[in-house]
């Protein structure tokens, strides 16, 4: 690693923590921009009882203030409490949530990842067979195809019609539904990604090379084709995390999956403001984080990539 | 060959000039017009089958969502059974596709002609084709605006920074290097989320009390959040074109900066930037979806594909056609409009493919 190469990674991890800086501000900002506060849709609360909440709340001091304190709890993983789930701290929410969101997430990306692997590179080695094509026809159906549509269908056949799998999320083998919902689009890119690049090596001199050799094909595939067809995968990596994340969103309220993405929409349609901040503060740095990582891999992993 | 004549000299052997047969004049005659290079890939484009009949598909959706409402006679927003001065007809309520009403059969019974519900009618007795048709008006032309508004203010940031260069290019790059790492969806789930309850009550009288607080929140989104990938494109294709020959000529017959973008920039990158544009709108059209499925997006009783779907959640055991047509609709125009700007892009920008 040369001093180019860490120049890079440094400076890409300052712009990390400053979009990190940004999101937490926006949200603070953004939130207190709405008109009322947060417990204007209360009933039969008196003005006396509503400046206590907000004393209590520290509402009532300036905003100024207010963002300091929540920028410095915020630094130490501390939300503040719900307004919403009386006694409960926004972390603690988060964190129930995060359990089953995390497992729903790994497997869904795992999955994606390994499948779309195979499945791209084997579609390119057939390039222009039956199965080739029918791989092609079923991702780009798949891609067009918005998560909250792909579950719905999948509710209708597979839980309702067919009555294969629970359609409550919350049940034993639950998570089946959601995790193919979330899996498809993503393995649907990684094929045609690893497809597209996977034609590409195999059409370089290097690759000639090896078979003029005599090297056998099984060298040539897992040797020297599949290491540099993986390249581009790498820099999906991120995206697709993202991809994930806001798809979890609607998935878990389609399917009633009690994790984090659920805990975000309820929040947002009652309105409360803590655990609005702190979910998205949190779901943001992690998309950040995994976009900074698949970045830098890539560059440290290719070295003919040119750094900026 | 006359002796007297020097070797390279100028003097010309006249006898070696003949008068071309008319054989030999057939080589020079062309053979067909040369073309443009928007003919050219005009061409490209109508041997691509699959964009051809993505394109049909679109032309065909858009027209039936422009001109389907303006002659059915059900509107997206009557409740059939809710008459004026009679009590509620609960029987329009819940139709499957082709079913009548006891009401629509007694007319039928006398003999009066009757439009069918070709897909039935939902729980408030609301003819639910004319919903899907009407939910598919509104996808697209959230779609289509969002999508002008990230080209225009994509088209005047990206050539702007990549002309100028300098200090004002580092600035406005550093501001879409941040919003292009902002998480997006979070953000537009936030910002609708707010957008809405801060314009509702103040668009009253104004020109966009029709469209609804809901969708010029999602216009506002757009215009905020998904212009920088237009912007960097635009930068990136300006740089490159800046260098050319043709530019320093411009700029040495004296040109003036804005001409040049005009008519020497924006001309060489255009087909690039339609391109995008149209890689676009089912980027607008999925978002626009997915805000309504979380009940984020058009303002009931309007209804759109995305808002189709979400309350067809309710009754999915009964009803599960509610679901697959709004879904299917959606999966429809997003998979042409794709495929069709893919065809475009091969066409007409054959370096891409590289």
């Amino acid at each position: 690693m040369n001093s180019k190469t860490l120049k890079y990674i440094v400076k890409r991890i300052i712009l990390a923590i400053f979009t990190i800086w940004v999101v937490i501000t926006l949200t603070f900002f953004i939130m207190h921009a709405v008109p009322g506060g947060p417990f204007v849709s209360e009933k039969g609360v008196s003005e006396s009882v509503m400046r206590a909440m907000e004393a209590k709340y520290g509402l009532d001091k300036p905003l100024g203030e207010q963002y300091l304190t929540y920028l410095k709890d915020a630094i130490h993983g501390d939300f503040g409490p719900s307004l919403k789930q009386r006694g409960r701290q926004v972390t603690d929410i988060i964190h129930d949530g995060m359990k089953t969101s995390a497992k729903l997430g790994v497997i869904a990306a795992a999955c994606a990842m390994i499948l779309g692997i195979v499945l791209g590179s084997s579609a390119a080695l057939h390039r222009n067979t039956v199965f080739d094509r029918v791989i092609m026809v079923f991702t780009t159906a798949f891609v067009s195809m918005p998560s909250f549509i792909m579950g719905s269908l999948l509710l209708v056949i597979f839980a309702v019609q067919l009555r294969w799998a629970p359609a409550n999320g919350a049940a034993q083998g639950g998570l089946i539904l959601p995790v193919i919902t979330l899996m498809l689009y993503p393995m649907a890119y990684i094929t045609r990604l690893t497809r597209s690049s996977m034609l590409d090596v195999l059409g370089q001199d290097y690759i000639r090379t090896a078979r003029a050799k005599g090297v056998p094909r099984k060298g040539i595939i897992y040797g020297h084709a599949l290491k540099n067809a993986l390249l581009p995968d790498i820099t999906y990596f991120g995206p697709m995390l993202a991809g994930i994340v806001t798809g979890s969103l609607v998935v878990e309220q389609i399917f009633a999956v009690p994790g984090i993405g659920r805990a975000f929409v309820q929040s947002i349609l009652n309105r409360d403001y803590t655990l609005i901040m702190g979910t998205t503060i949190v779901l943001a740095t992690l998309i950040v984080i995994m976009n900074l990582i698949s970045d830098l891999l890539y560059k440290v992993v290719d070295p003919r990539i040119t750094l900026e | 060959m006359n002796p007297n004549i020097k070797r390279l000299s100028m003097q010309v052997d006249l006898s070696e000039f003949t008068p071309a047969s008319s054989e030999e004049k057939e080589y020079m005659v062309q053979m067909r017009e040369s073309t443009t290079a928007f003919r050219d890939g005009v061409r490209r484009l109508r041997k691509n089958k699959v964009a051809i009949v993505s394109f049909w598909v679109i032309v065909f959706i858009t027209l039936s969502a422009i001109f389907i409402p303006m002659f059915w006679p059900y509107s997206y927003g009557a409740m059939l059974g809710v008459q004026p001065g009679k009590p509620v007809d609960a029987s329009y309520n819940n139709l499957k596709p082709f079913e009548y009403s006891t009401t629509e059969q007694e007319m039928i019974a006398q003999g009066q002609h009757v439009t069918p519900h070709i897909f039935g009618t939902d729980s408030s007795g609301r003819d639910y084709f004319i919903r899907v048709v009407y939910g598919t008006r509104i996808s697209l032309a959230v779609g289509f605006f969002a999508s002008i508004i990230v080209l225009i203010i994509g088209l005047l940031i990206g050539s702007i920074s990549g002309y100028c260069g300098g200090i004002v290019d580092t600035i406005l790059m550093r501001i879409v290097d941040i919003i292009y790492s902002l998480p997006d969806m979070l953000m537009v789930i936030l910002l609708a989320a707010v957008l809405k309850t801060r314009l509702e009550g103040r668009l009253g009288g104004t020109i966009f009390a029709g469209i609804g607080a809901n969708i010029l929140a999602l216009f506002i989104i757009f215009a905020l959040l998904y212009w920088v990938s237009m912007a960097r494109l635009v930068r990136g294709q300006i740089l490159s074109l800046r260098e050319q020959e043709y530019v320093l000529a411009a700029q040495a017959s004296g040109a003036r900066g804005s001409w040049i973008i005009r008519k020497h920039l924006l001309p060489n990158c255009i087909s690039v930037i339609i391109i995008s544009t149209a890689l676009q709108i089912p980027s607008a059209i999925f978002t626009e979806s997915y805000l309504s499925f979380l009940g984020l997006g058009v303002n009931a009783p309007m209804p759109s594909l995305g808002s189709l779907a979400s309350d067809a959640l309710n009754g999915l055991t009964s009803y599960p056609y509610r679901l697959v047509i709004p879904a299917l609709v959606i999966s429809l125009i997003v998979l042409s409009l794709n495929l069709f700007g893919d065809g475009l892009r091969d066409a007409f920008d054959p370096k891409l493919n590289n």
